[in-house]
């Protein structure tokens, strides 16, 4: 129990405050707890959680993605684009958009390793090139995704189950499951750990960090997807909050920005976390207009607190690289 | 059981393996064999060429000349996770855990059980590291934990049963007992034994040599990188196993050492102690003294130097300067102090110089403040400055001191960023390993000015793995085991024999140990 404590410790205060949050969520909001109620903040949040899923990857690794906004506006603009038609057609729409994410991470990944280029610069720039390639998509807001096809996913199961946060479970089970137990997945963890270790033991970490960034663009392009079925529609400029939220969600859930640890709960923790407080402060009057303050206030104080193990390091250097 | 083993082929076979980086040859012509079943121990001094070798078996450089065979057949080792695959697992000296993995991940890394459909089965594989940490005698470590919880000997053993785990057919151990206290050590020797009689054959590479006393059936000695001597273990004394370790003349020019007696205390180490490696450090540094610190790698004589300048935390003791309280607790506190002090990092590119910059911006980097007037920098001043360190130091700048510092020869950058300690006219100089990877020529020049500063007035804490400077420059000589002070040698006692011996801790710890 305490080595378990002592492990997930940061991911355990994550969920405490997220449960914080939400009661004093539920207790301010207007029509007070209902299936409704629950249902909207999972939808509110889902398109985040998708994001800072997203964002985990890479943080794991030592690296960061700049890009999950722009990959999130293309493929929110493609899935716009070709989720009409037949049901065969749908389908082929999906994997395109899938397909069209995945792309966008294994670009990355390759630039990264290959190219030998800073995570951060090379996701800043692809960013901006997936941005441009979403407004070429889509110029202006629009588009007809069927409504029967996003109510799917945007109402609730059994109307006790919002789709929303069933959709979240099964995908991030299906990858977090096997990723753990293989050595991919290891090679991840080792990459933001120890990647000369990692070298050392055999691991094939270079393939690891291009699979974080592949599965960045994955989960990146479950965002843009469900973004679609919320507003039925694609807007190349969606994208633009998603990836400074998605970095904020997963410091506050308790991913490590240094990487080598985290856990994909925390990720889903963190971004509820963040629309929480956001709708706490709507609710309670505060200007709309002042959200970005919040918002970067709450960065910074997450992120200083992550900090505060280093101040043990007893090697100042150490302690400064 | 040896007897058995004779009658297979050999399971590791090097011939003619040899390794340059750059112009240093690290490895050359090296021939070594291991039957089956066998432990081999090899020895030599800092920089014989060890760990190349391990590098060269363990995938991580490739060999530029020689082959490498397994069982008889010629392999090609060209990555850690090739070498495993061929059987070959080594522990290794500079730690290949990964600190934010559990214990059962890192020990099953390589050979973690799977279900059938190929992914790892994590009770199956709580269940085998739990085994291993039994037989190693780390029953209270959970396999849940995390590396980074555990101390440095535990991590050791657990690198050991990490390659263990792999049932490799060569054993290769890189400095594997430097943090295990005997009764581990014990442990670990029941369990290679145990590896020998299956037919596996170990390479060990140890500085104690009352360790390889009790577990190798043979030694190799290496020295600058050429194969020495390899002998049936026993057959040799510990004095002459020395001399085949030091065996060669100085061949470099050192200044005379000083004639008269040392000047007033300046600096007093009381105790002092730094988590993990600094155990318990006492000594008094004088005016005009050189003081060689000498010692194994890892023995903690680096944390030492970075102790003394205030860059890592002290947990334990005191650091005085002169005879007034002056005491430091960071580097603004050694550099501020009325014995100014100075450090000369151990790696120039990364700790020291702004490659990027001109010569004279980086000899002037630290004084930059003092040269201001009213807080606008006086080029002339700086100029003036640099050009008189130039020409002390003699730096060759083919271009003048507007010159980058990334175009000198790795002798010059050296000598820019000792004009730049230079240039604070510090009364203490922290060194270390000053002379690293600098041709001939250059380490005399740096020799000479080394003691015309200590003749000058300034002390000199100098610290080197060449044993070769520490005799030849040296005033007195501490020699650093396992965090203390082993050993302190003044005048006609520093001698290369005399360093080995109390670097390798023959006498005191391997009577007690055998």
């Amino acid at each position: 129990m305490k080595v378990f404590t002592s492990r997930h410790g940061r991911l355990l205060f994550g969920i405490l405050i997220l449960l914080v949050m939400l009661a004093i969520y539920f207790s301010v909001h207007p029509r007070g707890v209902s299936i409704r109620v629950v249902e909207s903040l999972s939808n509110a949040g889902a398109s985040l959680a998708f994001a800072a899923v997203a964002q985990t990857f890479p943080v794991l690794t030592g690296g960061l993605d700049l890009s999950i906004g722009g990959m999130i506006a293309l493929t929110n603009s493609l899935a716009s684009v070709v989720l009409t038609g037949s049901p065969l057609q749908i389908a082929f729409g999906f994997v395109l958009v899938i397909a069209t994410g995945c792309l966008c991470g294994l670009v990355n990944g390759t630039l990264i390793v290959y190219g030998r280029l800073q995570p951060v610069i090379a996701t800043l720039a692809t960013g901006a090139i997936f941005s441009g390639l979403a407004l070429i998509v889509r110029p202006r807001p629009g588009g007809d995704i069927p409504i029967e096809l996003g109510d799917v996913f945007v109402t609730s199961a059994f109307d006790v189950l919002p789709m929303a946060l069933v959709v979240l479970a099964v995908t991030c089970g299906a990858v977090w499951y096997p990723l753990t137990r293989s050595r991919l997945g290891r090679g991840i963890f080792a990459a933001g750990s120890a990647p000369e270790a990692g070298r050392m033991s055999g691991l094939n970490v270079d393939r690891s960090i291009i699979a974080a960034y592949v599965l960045s663009g994955l989960f990146a392009s479950f965002a843009g997807l469900f973004l679609g079925f919320q507003t039925l529609a694609g807007d190349a400029t969606i994208g633009v909050p998603y990836t400074i939220n998605s970095i904020a969600a997963v410091v506050i859930g308790g991913v490590a920005l240094r990487g080598g640890a985290g856990h994909i709960l925390s990720a889903i923790v963190g971004a509820y976390t963040l629309r929480s407080i956001n709708s706490i402060l709507l609710f309670s009057g505060a200007p709309p207009l002042a959200q970005p303050f919040f918002e970067g206030v709450i960065l910074v104080v997450a992120v200083v607190f992550a900090s505060l193990g280093l101040m043990r390091q007893p090697n100042r250097l150490e302690a400064l690289r | 059981m040896k007897d058995m083993a004779a009658v297979t082929a050999d399971r590791l076979g090097l011939h003619g393996v040899g390794k340059s980086y750059g112009a240093t040859v690290a490895l050359t012509d090296i021939d070594l064999t291991l039957p089956s079943g066998t432990i081999h121990a090899i020895l030599g001094e800092n920089g014989a060429g060890k760990s190349t070798l391990v590098k060269i078996l363990s995938g991580l450089v490739p060999p530029d000349q020689g082959e490498v065979a397994i069982d008889g057949v010629t392999v090609g080792i060209a990555s850690a996770a090739d070498a495993l695959r061929l059987g070959v697992a080594t522990v290794f000296q500079e730690l290949s855990l990964i600190p934010d993995l559990s214990v059962a991940e890192n020990i099953m890394m390589g050979a973690a059980p799977r279900n059938s459909f190929g992914l790892i089965d994590r009770r199956g594989e709580a269940r085998q590291a739990r085994a291993w940490l039994d037989r190693l005698g780390l029953r209270d470590i959970d396999p849940a934990e995390r590396v980074l919880a555990l101390s440095l000997a535990q991590r050791q053993l657990l690198e050991v049963a990490k390659a263990l785990a792999t049932r490799p057919k060569v054993l290769i151990l890189d400095e594997a007992t430097s943090a295990l206290g005997s009764e581990q050590v014990a442990t670990l020797f029941a369990l290679l034994r145990e590896l020998r009689a299956e037919g596996a054959s170990i390479l060990f590479i140890s500085h104690r040599m009352h360790e390889i006393d009790q577990i190798a059936d043979a030694c190799t000695v290496l020295r600058d990188g050429r194969h020495v001597e390899t002998f049936a273990a026993g057959s040799r004394s510990h004095h002459e196993i020395c001399s085949l370790l030091a065996g060669r003349d100085l061949a470099q020019v050192f200044p005379p050492k000083r004639a008269g007696r040392t000047g007033e205390k300046v600096m007093s180490v009381r105790d002092l102690a730094c988590a993990p490696r600094v155990r318990d450090v006492t000594f008094d540094l004088h005016r005009g003294e050189i003081l060689g610190i000498g010692g194994l790698e890892g023995q903690g004589q680096h944390d030492l130097m970075l102790a003394l300048y205030g860059v890592i935390r002290r947990a334990g003791g005191s650091i005085a300067l002169g005879d007034g309280p002056a005491r430091i607790q960071a580097p603004s506190d050694a550099v501020n102090a009325a014995h100014r002090v100075a450090l000369l990092p151990e790696d120039r590119k990364v700790d020291g110089l702004l490659l990027s910059e001109p010569v004279s911006r980086n000899i002037v980097l630290s004084v930059m403040q003092k040269l201001t007037r009213f807080g606008i920098r006086q080029a002339s001043v700086e100029r003036d400055l640099s050009a008189r360190m130039i020409e002390r130091l003699r730096i060759k700048v083919v271009e003048g001191g507007e010159m980058l510092v990334g175009k000198l020869s790795g002798g010059n950058q050296q000598k820019v960023l000792l004009a730049r300690l230079l240039a604070l006219e510090p009364s203490i100089l922290l060194l270390v390993d000053p002379t690293r990877g600098i041709d001939v020529g250059t380490k005399q020049e740096i020799y000479a000015l080394i003691r015309e500063l200590a003749e000058a007035g300034a002390s000199i804490v100098f610290l080197s793995s060449d044993y070769e400077e520490l005799v030849g420059l040296c005033d007195r000589v501490l020699v650093v085991y396992g965090g203390e002070v082993a050993a302190e040698l003044e005048g006609e006692e520093i001698t290369d024999q005399r360093i080995i011996q109390a670097a390798m801790n023959i006498g005191t710890e391997g009577a007690r140990a055998s």
